[in-house]
């Protein structure tokens, strides 16, 4: 009896939180919804053009259940989706679910890699950043951090390909030959991974760097210093752990930002992946697939915000029992 | 210094007369010169405003003006940053396209805040159901970044400038509701404002005399970073065809157009490509730089 009730009080603001995240879902369904359903005109027309007869269009309009009150292709849009079921593409007569899930097999590994490109370049970076405070490589490293976090990741993507294709001829500019060949379609994301990863592993590096200045200027540092170790020994003892804390928040809002920015980077680099086929349905009028991808970036975005959010009060004790 | 660090400036707790806002105010300035941050930012926010403001009136060519005779030639004296593909000056398109930048940051930023901020304010005075809803609204808004609702936004009404700006500044609100709110939270449980309170004062003259003042340096630092991502925003939708429509020259346009030549004259590419690194790093610096002047701390 009392270890459920101290159950329940431990999951309270866990299951809290999850009801605020589905609260937002639900707003950002309708958000979407409403957006791409309330205009004039009607996707029968845009299909089969100018030319067609109102019959045609009707015809069209009824086959593809748009004849029937918006709040009912509301509620069939959001039943398909808890189902699992995106659709049918208006344009390609596509299904949308196995065209997703196609790009993400190109964009997911994508922004894996350009995460652990990010890591291996902000972690580093910042911990000798921080450590080197009012030196000379320090503040070098600050000032480069500073100028990486101003590059937008189409210009690193146009900039390495002038430097490594066009100059070396050491990646491919664009395209994917698919996973049947695993270690080309590694190289075609090299590049996009990079231009994603650079960017990213700048702005890490400043958080990574703040972090651990702020650490090393708390007393119980001052005081692991002053019994004798060195600013290494008593950051691997005392500090790190702490500072990792404010760093999840951050590697979870950069994947976020990822996973947005591949959008930008698989034009670039004309990766069949996810940016790609929503760029291609907005220009094709492809509005079910627009809504389906939108729905599910946003998702992705609420639900990693979720994550980080519970996590940080698992890794923190001593925000435990707080909400 | 006098006992102006600890005190706030304003309203009921003002200690002093013009004497010492005149002291505080030269002190300001004195640090902002020391600042690096401040100073660099502060120089190339007002270069990139001249150069926006200059190019309203003046450009050294119509950056529209077409001349197939001089298509992609180098720097030269007649074209200090060479020409594109169709023989437009590369120097008047960059100038041009500052102006560009300029309106949908500053527009973006301001409806943001124009939203946010009063939103913010709302959830941090009543804290009740009202505060939930602010802030449930928020959340929903935070499932859209900018790159996101300018796609959405484009797919429903076509691409335009106008998308661009809806999208990058609804996509801020939750920021500056989150950030009003948290600093605003910090300024209402503060014993003057207990005070203020107990003397009578009323919810709405509080948030004037206290809240605002107090929080006005931190907003104004936020304004700044936001217009820098703006930009950069602003820049990839323009590049992925979603916002400036051809042949008006922006940063993101030119870099679309240099795709096709970074073979031949990869300079296509660099030049708008410093131009974006240049305005992003200038109001991002000086968005840092206001932060740490407002920390006296740090300062010293």
């Amino acid at each position: 009896m009392d270890a459920t009730r101290r159950l329940a009080r431990a999951a309270a603001p866990f299951l809290r939180r999850v009801g605020t995240i589905v609260v937002a879902l639900w707003g950002a369904s309708v958000l979407v919804f409403t957006v791409l359903n309330v205009l004039p005109g009607s996707p029968a027309q845009v299909i089969l053009g100018t030319q067609a007869t109102p019959q045609a269009v009707r015809q069209l309009t009824a086959q593809l259940g748009l004849n029937k009150s918006l709040l009912r292709q509301y509620v069939d849009w959001v039943g398909g989706l808890l189902h699992g079921s995106l659709g049918v593409s208006y344009i390609s007569h596509l299904g949308i679910g196995a065209q997703i899930a196609q790009a993400l097999s190109v964009t997911g590994p994508l922004v894996l890699f350009a995460l652990v490109i990010g890591l291996a370049i902000g972690l580093p970076l910042g911990f000798i950043g921080a450590v080197r405070h009012g030196r000379f490589s320090g503040s070098l490293i600050g000032g480069l951090s500073q100028i990486g976090m101003a590059v937008p990741t189409v210009v690193a993507g146009l900039l390495l390909v002038i430097i490594l294709t066009v100059k070396f001829h050491v990646f491919p500019t664009s395209g994917f030959p698919g996973w049947s060949d695993p270690l080309q379609a590694l190289r075609s994301l090299v590049l996009p991974a990079f231009s994603l990863g650079l960017v990213e592993g700048a702005i890490l590096s400043r958080y990574v760097r703040a972090s651990i200045l702020e650490q090393l200027r708390s007393d119980y540092l001052r005081t692991a210093r002053s019994k004798g170790l060195r600013v290494g020994q008593a950051l691997r003892r005392h500090g790190i752990r702490n500072a990792a804390i404010p760093l999840v928040t951050v590697v979870g809002l950069e994947l976020a930002s990822l996973i947005v920015g591949a959008i930008v980077v698989e034009n670039v680099f004309a990766l069949p992946g996810l940016g790609l086929l929503l760029l291609d349905s907005v220009n094709n009028r492809d509005l079910l697939t627009v809504q389906d991808i939108a729905m599910l970036v946003a998702t992705a975005v609420l639900v990693i915000n979720l994550v980080v959010d519970v996590s940080y009060h698992l890794l923190d004790p001593r925000l435990k029992g707080q909400s | 210094m006098t006992e102006i660090g600890s005190a706030p400036l304003t309203g009921d707790t003002m200690v002093g007369g013009d004497d010492v806002i005149e002291d505080a105010r030269a002190s300001l300035w004195r640090r902002w010169l020391r600042n690096p941050s401040a100073l660099i930012g502060g120089i190339i926010v007002v270069l990139v405003v001249a150069s926006a403001v200059i190019s309203l009136v003046w450009t050294p060519y119509n950056p529209l003006a077409v001349d197939p005779s001089h298509a992609l030639s180098g720097p030269s004296l007649r074209h200090l940053l060479g020409t594109d593909e169709y023989g437009r000056d590369v120097f008047s398109r960059l100038m041009a396209s500052s102006q560009v930048a300029l309106f949908v940051g500053f527009l973006s930023v301001l409806i943001a805040t124009v939203v946010g901020i009063p939103a913010g304010l709302l959830a941090a005075e009543r804290r009740g159901a009202t505060g939930q809803v602010v802030l449930r609204l928020a959340d929903i808004l935070y499932g859209f970044p900018a790159l996101l609702a300018a796609v959405v936004l484009a797919a429903a009404f076509g691409a335009s400038k106008t998308t661009v700006v809806l999208a990058i500044g609804i996509s801020y609100i939750p920021v500056f509701v989150r950030v009003t709110r948290s600093n605003a939270l910090v300024v209402l449980n503060s014993e003057y404002v207990l005070a203020a309170r107990a003397y009578g004062r009323r919810p709405l003259a509080i948030m004037r005399r206290h809240v605002i003042p107090n929080i006005l340096t931190t907003i104004i630092a936020q304004m700044s970073l936001l217009f820098s991502l703006a930009v950069l925003a602003e820049t990839a939708l323009d590049f992925l065809g979603l916002g400036t429509a051809a042949p008006a020259a922006s940063w993101g346009t030119m870099l679309q157009s240099s795709q096709n030549y970074l073979g031949n004259d990869p300079l296509l590419t660099v030049w708008p490509s410093v131009a974006i690194v240049l305005c992003v790093l200038g109001f991002s610096l000086l968005g840092d730089g206001i932060s740490e002047l407002r920390d006296v701390r740090s300062s010293r």
